[in-house]
This record gives C-alpha cells, structure tokens and sequence, in this order.
C-alpha cells in the first residue's frame, strides 16, 4: 500500500496527478491523504490515476507542517503504507523530511524516475551535472517526486473519499496573508519555459517574450542578473541559486548559458537558444540554436508559432 | 537571541563533477570547496543582522572533516562568533540532522537556521528533520525574517506565490533568496577569525537512512541543430515533428 500526501488548498496541480501516477506504478493499493476545503468531487479525481481512496481531513489547513506530520505519520501507520509519496516543491520540502524523522523512514529527495531493479532510485545531484541512485535502508520508505518527471497516466478506478479527523494539537503557525501571482503557470511545473537574459538589455523589452509565451502556453524565466537589477520578479530566477526546472521545452533568449544557469535548466527536454553570439556557450547545451538578434528573432518565431497553430488547429 | 547557524560545503559551482571508485564516490581531486551559497549568503548573513539590530550570539555548525574547516573560517570571517564541527563525514541527511539536532537540544537556540538546500545533494531535508528532532515549528523556503519579541514574521514560498506568517521562537527555519544580500569578509574579519574559537565534537551513534549506491555524469547533448534567423517556419516544424514538444 502506497500512501500520497497532497495539497489541495490551492486546487490540485498536475504534479499531484504526478505522484499519483507514480504511486500506482509502485503498487495496485494507493491511498490519498489531503486536508483542507476541496470539494468531494475534485478529490474523486485522483481516482483516474488510480487511488482507490482519498482521505481528506477537514479540520486543519495545511500551513503548519508539525501537524501534517501527526496526520500522516498516523495514517501511514494505521494503513501499514510500505511507501509514502510527496511532490518535491514547496509542499513536500516542508513535510516530507519531517515525517521521515517521525517514521524513522529514509528518505529519497527529488527523484525523477522510478525505482530501478534494485531499488534504488535516481535524482539529480550537484545541480543537474550529474545524477546519483539513492538506496534506502529502512523499511518504509518517503519518496519526494520532482515535477515533470512521470508522464500522466489514466488508471480509472472507482474512488471513495472518505472524511477522517486526527489528533494533530493546534497550529503553531498563523497566517496572517497570501500573495499569488493570479493566473501564471508556477514555474516549476510548466511544460514549456521562455526564458532571458541580459541580451534583452531593459525591462520594457520583455513584451516580446511574454508575447511568445502566451502563443505557447509557457510560463516565463529569466536569468539571474536580471532578477537581481529589478527588471523581472525573483521567482522568475532559474538557475544554481534560483528555481530549478524540467519542462519538455525551454526557449533561452538572449542568456549566455553560463554553468549556474545552466544547473537550473539543463533537466529540460529540449532546449532551443537565441544569440547573436555564435560563440555562447549556452549552444552547447542545446538541442537547436538560432544565432541572431531577438529583436529580430522573436517576433519572427512567434509569428510562426501563429501560423502554425492556425494551420493545426 | 542566540541563532545557530547549519553551514555546509559545496564544490565551487565551475567544479568540474567527476566520479571514482566506479562511480560509486565524488571525486574530489583538484576540486575547490566554497560555502554553500545558500547558507552563506542568505542563512548567516540574515543572523548577522539579527545580532547586530538584537544582539546575542550567533554559532555556526558543521557536520564535517578537517576539509570543512576552511569554508567555517570564512563563515567566521564574515561575522559569526564561534564554530562547531561535528566530526564525522556526512553521507545521509538524517544523519546530518540528527547530529545538529543533539547539539541545538543540549545548547538551547531560540532560531536555527539553514539554507535552502545544498547545491551538491540538492535535497532540502535537513532542516525540517532538525525541526522534528526537535519538536520545533518549521518554515522552508522563508524570503523574509522578522523578530518581534518572542514570535517572529516570516515570508515563505507557496505554490505560486507568497505567504506571510507568525510563529513562535524556538523555530527552525530554511532561507532562499531575499532574505539577505551577500557580504564579503574584510581584512579585519579574516584576521578575527584566526583567533575566534572552533570546537570540534565527536558524533553520536547515528544510523544511515539512505546511500548513493552509483554516480552517473549527466549524458551530454548531442550537437546542437542550427536554424537560420529567417527560418523560423523550420523551427517550429522541427519542435513539432522531431522534438514533438508543441
Ligand atoms: C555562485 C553563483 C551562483 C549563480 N547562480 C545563478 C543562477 O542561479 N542563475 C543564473 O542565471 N545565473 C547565476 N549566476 C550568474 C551566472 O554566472 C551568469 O553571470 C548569468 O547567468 C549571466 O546572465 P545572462 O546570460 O543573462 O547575461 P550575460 O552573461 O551578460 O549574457 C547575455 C547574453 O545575451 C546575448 N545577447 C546580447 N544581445 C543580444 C540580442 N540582441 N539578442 C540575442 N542575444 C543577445 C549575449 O551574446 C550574451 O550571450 C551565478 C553566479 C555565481 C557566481
Ligand atoms: N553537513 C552539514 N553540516 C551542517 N549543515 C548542513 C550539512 N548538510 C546540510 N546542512 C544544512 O542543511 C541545509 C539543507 O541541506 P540539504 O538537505 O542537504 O539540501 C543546508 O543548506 C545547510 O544549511
């Protein structure tokens, strides 16, 4: 049995249908655990990825970390869970390390595949210029899974949600407000990225780009220098030291490609880089490569993106 | 206030990742060991601050060997008062945790802070494991830190977006990006720091959770495609029929 911790405070994000997936590929049992308000009916769709319950405890909110930790570790106690499943963002970086000390459980952090023939299971390390296969020793063990690592599979199965209450004490954290961004695709979990960098030279170029990722559907980035002079917000900031990601497509405008940049991007599937410098290191890290002005180049693409989707609509 | 400090150490971040022993160990030959950005730039220097505007005291640990000694002297260096090694050569988070954890229990700290991660495992674990160990709150990814009395505010990320909260010292917290800016050592901390006290410590009895069984570098690209600047069309056939990515 296969126990997955979830978010739902927020809605449910794709990499939740992610570790579900993954779960049902561990094991035929996989039960949800959430909390929070969501509704019956959005909770019955983990059932298409193959739960066959969703537990659901409507008394606490999810900020505080200490109690979900009561709440899981009890659950996967009770259920006897051989496996528990986090997603590795903001969510599970708060739990999933907490419970593992709770349940004496080893833990895997980012993992992007599932386990091998002997059970160890890979992540990326240093920063994605390389990869390491972890191997548990305990006998429950807490899987935390990087977004964009499993595709989506239907398993429809017939799901119960069922509401439980666990003595989980009062929060210790208080809320006092929230900041969202309304509408934009969180970075981490977005299929396809256009990214720039210093090439774009001010703020006021970025129409252009945000003009590309709309034809796209993608979510924006950037480099770091950019983020630090103000021209793009810090959560935009992928690299070393900013947000790492994996989507299946990563357009890099006008960034050089320097090594800590690329530490944050090089898990993308496919990379396309625009540079008027055909000496950019980042040309070695990509899988196509325009060398020209974006000012030039952009709108260019993005007029043929138009025209494509028109043509395959 | 008196805030301890998780410092670790990482491969400058042009280190050039190899692998021995048939890829079953890093191989650190020729390879120049900086402090993890995280824990330096964000972690440490916010305690700093929180000594300077409160006062207090301010401890850096690692869990580490006498490699680890140079990158706590630049910690040092930068303004903490004292360092602690725990001398052991960590190879799984709980068993790091664990250790800081012993030493934050028998000590008594009102904040422990880490970074966000470490930019060599990349596991964002230790810190909510100090936190259970002891029985603390903990907020991960924190962009802001404010003391008011005995609760303090913080900024913390959430999926998409930001969240403002208040909790109550003792507290552990993981700090990301905003919540300080880098300093660098001047002449008169690195001299300092030659005379300001390391103590090293012997580990206690603590089990393994996880091992790296096998290392593997990450494949390189094969050679870039170029497309023409005035080809756009082709482009977007290519990521349609041959990447299949739109
Ligand atoms: C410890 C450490 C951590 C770091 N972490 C990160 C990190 O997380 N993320 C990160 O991004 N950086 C990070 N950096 C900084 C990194 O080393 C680079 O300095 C940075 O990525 C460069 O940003 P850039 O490519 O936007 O700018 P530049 O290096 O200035 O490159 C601009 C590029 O734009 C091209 N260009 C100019 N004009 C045009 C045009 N009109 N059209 C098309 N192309 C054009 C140029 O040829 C050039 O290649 C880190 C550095 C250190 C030391
Ligand atoms: N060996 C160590 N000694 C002291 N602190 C550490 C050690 N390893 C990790 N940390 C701290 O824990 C944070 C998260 O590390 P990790 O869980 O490895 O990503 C780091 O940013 C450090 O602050």
């Amino acid at each position: 049995m296969i126990l997955v911790y979830i978010s739902s405070q927020n809605g449910i994000s794709k990499s939740a249908f992610e570790a579900v997936t993954y779960a049902r590929k561990l094991d035929s049992e996989v039960c949800v655990l959430t909390c929070g308000s969501a509704s019956e009916a959005q909770l019955s769709a983990f059932g298409q990825y193959g739960a066959q319950k969703v537990l659901v405890d409507r008394k606490i909110d999810g900020s505080d970390a200490q109690q979900l930790t009561k709440l899981i570790s009890q659950y996967a106690q009770e259920l006897n869970a051989s496996t528990l499943v986090f997603t590795h963002d903001f969510v599970g970086k708060a739990i999933a390390p907490r419970v593992s000390v709770k349940l004496k459980a080893g833990m895997v952090a980012g993992a992007i595949a599932l386990p091998e023939a002997n059970g160890s299971i890979k992540v990326n390390v240093f920063s994605g210029k390389a990869s390491g296969f972890v191997k548990v020793n305990s006998s429950v063990r807490i899987i935390s899974l990087l977004a964009n690592s499993i595709p989506l599979e239907l398993n429809e199965t017939a799901c119960k949600v069922e509401e439980i209450t666990a003595n989980t004490g009062d929060s210790k954290i208080k809320v006092i407000s929230v900041k969202k961004p309304d509408g934009a695709i969180p970075l981490p979990e977005a299929e396809i990225v256009v990214s720039a960098g210093r090439g774009l030279k001010g703020p006021e170029n970025w129409g252009m780009v945000e003009t590309l990722a709309q034809t796209l559907g993608a979510a924006t980035a950037c480099s770091r220098p950019v983020a630090d002079i103000g021209w793009r917000p810090h959560h935009e900031h992928v690299g070393q030291t900013g947000v790492a990601i994996r989507p299946n497509l990563y357009i890099a405008i006008g960034i050089s490609g320097a090594i800590q940049h690329l530490a944050g991007v090089n898990g993308s599937k496919v990379i396309v880089v625009v540079n008027t410098d055909k000496e950019a290191p980042f040309f070695k890290a990509a899988d196509y490569g325009v060398i020209g002005d974006a000012f030039d180049v952009i709108p260019k693409l993005n007029a043929a993106l138009v025209k494509f989707k028109a043509a395959n609509n | 206030m008196n805030i301890l400090v998780c410092i670790s150490k990482s491969p400058d971040t042009t280190s050039k990742i190899a692998f021995s022993n048939d890829n079953t160990q890093f191989d650190d030959n020729g390879v120049q060991y900086i402090v993890n950005p995280y824990d330096e730039w964000y972690a440490l220097v916010r305690a700093l601050e929180l000594k300077e505007t409160l006062g207090g005291q301010v401890t850096i640990i690692t869990v580490g060997t006498t490699t680890d000694e140079a990158i706590m002297r630049k910690a040092l260096a930068i303004g903490a008062d004292e360092a602690v090694r725990i001398d052991a050569d960590p190879k799984d988070a709980y068993y790091t945790a664990m250790q800081i954890a012993h030493y934050a229990q028998s000590n008594g700290f009102d904040l422990v802070l880490t970074g966000k991660e470490t930019i060599n495992y990349n596991g964002s674990q230790v810190g909510g494991m100090i936190a259970e160990a002891l029985d603390a709150p903990f907020v991960s990814l924190a962009t802001k830190l404010e003391v008011n009395g005995t609760t303090i505010q913080l900024e913390r990320e959430i999926v998409g977006g930001l969240e403002l909260i208040e909790v109550a010292l003792p507290v552990v917290v993981s700090c990301a990006k905003g919540m300080a800016e880098q300093r660098i050592p001047n002449m008169r901390g690195i001299m300092a720091a030659r005379t300001k006290p390391l103590q090293i410590i012997a580990p206690q009895a603590i089990e393994e959770l996880t091992n790296f069984i096998q290392f593997s570098a990450a494949s390189s690209k094969a050679s870039v495609k170029m497309i023409d600047a005035d080809n756009m069309d082709e482009l977007v056939a290519l990521l349609h029929s041959e990447a299949k990515v739109i």
